[in-house]
C-alpha cells in the first residue's frame, strides 16, 4: 500500500526575532512586532511578549498559534499556583513549568522558540532560553528566531560572556548599566533588520527592574 | 525546506502512514478506525478583504464557489452576520464554512439564553473560532477555511483574521488568501483611519478589481457589507466595471514574425 503523501502542514513559521539580556538588577526582553507567512507581511503590529508573572515576561517566536496557545498555558497555569500558594511564581519556577509543558508535547511539539526573562528571588536579572521541546538553560543573554544567528555573534562579542566551564562559577550577567543595554538590544534589532527578511517593522522592549516595568518601542525598517 | 516544513511532514506522514496501515478491511466493514480526516477542499471560495472606517467595518467578498478550476457556483453568500455585532467572511472549502456558521448559530443561542443583556462581541467570536480551528488543526482534521471577522461593540471596532491552522492576529485591514498578496497592498497606501463610507467602498472595489483581474478563481459578482454601532447591513449582489480596452489586446501579435 503506497504511502499517503500529507497535502497541508499543521506547522507555518510566522517569523520574528526575540532577545533578553540579564543585568546585575534589571532585565530587558525585546522582540519585533512583525508577523509574516511565506514572503507576505501578515501584520506590522503584532507583540510576541507575554507577561507570565509579576518578575516572568516571556518573548517568543516561531508558529504562532502555538505561541498563542503555549502563553495561554502557562498564564492559566500560575492563576492556578497564585490561588494554591498565595504568592507569584519566581521567575525559575516559571522556566521549570515552561521546559516541563513543552516537552510534555514532545511528540507532536508546540513550534515556538522562546526566551524567558525577569528577575530572580534576589533581585538579579535571569534569562532563560529554550529550543521547541523544552531543553533550557539560565545564560546572560539569549536571542531566538529568524534573527537570532545575526545577532547572537554580535552579542557574543559586546558581552563577553565567562564560560560556563569555569570553577568557581563566575557570574554570567552582563556589568552593562541599563541605559546601555537597552541600547544594545536596539543596535541589535537595527542589525538584524538589514539582514533578516522576517524582521522588521518595530521592535518592542519591555525594562524590569525594582521599580517595575517600562515599556519601549523603536520603529525599525519596514521593507 | 524550512525546517518547519520537515518536521510537519515528518508528523504528518507518520500520522498517515498509521491511518492507511490500518485501513485493509474492506470498506464495507469499516470500523471507526478508519475515520474521514480532511486531506483536501472540494468546493472553495476566494479572497475576502476587510477594512476598519469611520464608522465600523466593510467587508468583501465575492460569490464564487469554486470546484477545482471549474467555476460551479455563482451565488454563495460568503459574509454571514453573527449575533448583534459581528460579521464573518469566509475562504476556503465551503462546506466547512457552513459547519462552522453552525457551531456559530449554537454558540450565539447559547448566549442569548444566558438572557443576562450581554452579548458575544467580534473579539469574543473571534477567540471562540480560532480556539475551533487551532483544536481541529491539532486533531490533524482541520477546517479548511481562512476567515475575517469584523464587528462594532460599545463603539470599539475589531478587525480580525484566522487561518486554517490557527494562526490569527487583528489589524485595520486584513485579507485572506491572494488578497494578502494583491489587496493589502494598495491598502497599505491608501488606508486611513478616517475613510467615509463611500471612500471605504471604492477603496474595497479597487481591490476586489485587482482581483478579478488576476485571480482566475475570482467571478465578477460580488457582495459588501458594512457593520457599525447600529446594525448590519449586506448588499445585494452586483458586478464591477472592467476595462479591456488596451491596444495590446486589440491587436496582440503585432510585431511578432509568423503569428497570427
Amino acid at each position: 500500500m503506497p504511502k499517503e503523501h500529507a497535502n497541508w502542514s499543521p506547522y507555518d513559521n510566522n517569523g520574528g526575532t526575540c532577545v533578553a539580556i540579564a543585568g546585575s538588577d534589571y532585565c530587558v526582553i525585546a522582540a519585533d512586532t512583525r508577523m509574516s507567512t511565506g514572503y507576505s507581511i501578515l501584520t506590522r503590529e503584532y507583540s510576541k511578549i507575554c507577561k507570565l508573572a509579576d518578575k516572568s515576561f516571556m518573548a517568543s517566536s516561531g508558529f504562532q498559534a502555538d505561541v498563542k496557545a503555549l502563553q495561554k498555558v502557562l498564564s492559566s497555569r500560575h492563576l492556578i499556583y497564585q490561588h494554591q500558594h498565595n504568592k507569584q511564581m519566581s521567575c525559575p519556577a516559571m522556566a521549570q513549568l515552561l521546559s516541563n509543558t513543552l516537552y510534555y508535547k514532545r511528540f507532536f511539539p508546540y513550534y515556538a522558540f522562546n526566551v524567558l526573562g525577569g528577575l530572580d528571588s534576589e533581585g538579579k536579572g535571569c534569562v532563560f532560553t529554550y529550543d521547541a521541546v523544552g531543553s533550557y538553560e539560565r545564560v546572560g543573554y539569549s536571542a531566538q528566531g529568524s534573527g537570532a544567528t545575526l545577532i547572537t555573534p554580535f552579542l557574543d562579542n559586546q558581552l563577553k560572556s565567562p564560560s560556563p566551564l569555569l570553577l568557581p562559577a563566575k557570574d554570567a550577567v552582563t556589568p552593562l548599566s541599563e541605559t546601555e543595554a537597552v541600547d544594545l538590544v536596539k543596535t541589535c534589532f537595527a542589525s538584524a533588520t538589514e539582514r533578516d527578511i522576517y524582521t522588521g517593522d518595530s521592535v518592542e522592549i519591555i525594562i524590569l527592574n525594582a521599580n517595575g516595568v517600562r515599556r519601549e518601542t523603536e520603529q525599525l525598517r519596514r521593507d | 525546506m524550512p525546517s518547519e516544513q520537515k518536521l510537519g511532514s515528518a508528523i504528518v506522514d507518520t500520522v498517515f502512514a498509521n491511518m492507511v496501515s490500518s485501513q485493509n478491511e474492506s470498506s464495507l466493514l469499516s470500523s471507526e478506525g478508519d475515520s474521514q480526516r480532511t486531506q483536501y477542499p472540494y468546493v472553495t471560495g476566494t479572497s475576502v478583504i476587510g477594512i476598519k472606517y469611520k464608522d465600523g467595518i466593510l467587508m468583501a467578498a465575492d460569490m464564487g464557489g469554486s470546484y477545482g478550476s471549474t467555476i460551479r457556483y455563482k451565488s454563495v453568500e460568503r459574509l454571514k452576520q453573527v449575533g448583534k455585532h459581528s460579521l464573518i467572511g469566509a475562504s476556503g472549502e465551503i462546506s466547512d464554512f457552513q459547519e462552522i456558521l453552525r457551531y456559530l448559530d449554537e454558540l450565539i443561542l447559547h448566549d442569548s439564553m444566558w438572557d443576562d443583556g450581554n452579548s458575544l462581541g467580534p473579539k469574543e467570536v473571534h477567540n471562540y473560532l480560532t480556539r475551533v480551528l487551532y483544536n481541529r488543526r491539532n486533531k490533524f482534521d482541520p477546517l479548511w477555511n481562512s476567515l475575517v471577522l469584523g464587528g462594532v461593540k460599545n463603539g470599539q471596532k475589531y478587525l480580525g483574521s484566522v487561518s486554517m491552522i490557527g494562526v490569527h492576529f487583528e489589524d485595520d485591514h486584513v485579507a485572506t488568501g491572494f488578497g494578502n498578496h494583491l489587496a493589502r497592498p494598495i491598502l497599505r497606501e491608501e488606508w486611513r483611519e478616517d475613510l467615509t463610507f463611500e471612500e471605504g467602498v471604492k477603496l474595497l472595489e479597487k481591490c476586489m478589481r485587482n482581483l478579478l483581474y488576476r485571480d482566475r478563481s475570482a467571478v465578477n459578482k460580488l457582495q459588501i457589507a458594512k457593520i457599525t454601532e447600529e446594525g448590519l447591513t449586506i448588499s445585494q449582489p452586483y458586478s464591477l466595471k472592467t476595462f479591456w480596452n488596451f491596444a495590446a489586446f486589440k491587436n496582440p501579435t503585432v510585431g511578432a514574425e509568423g503569428s497570427w
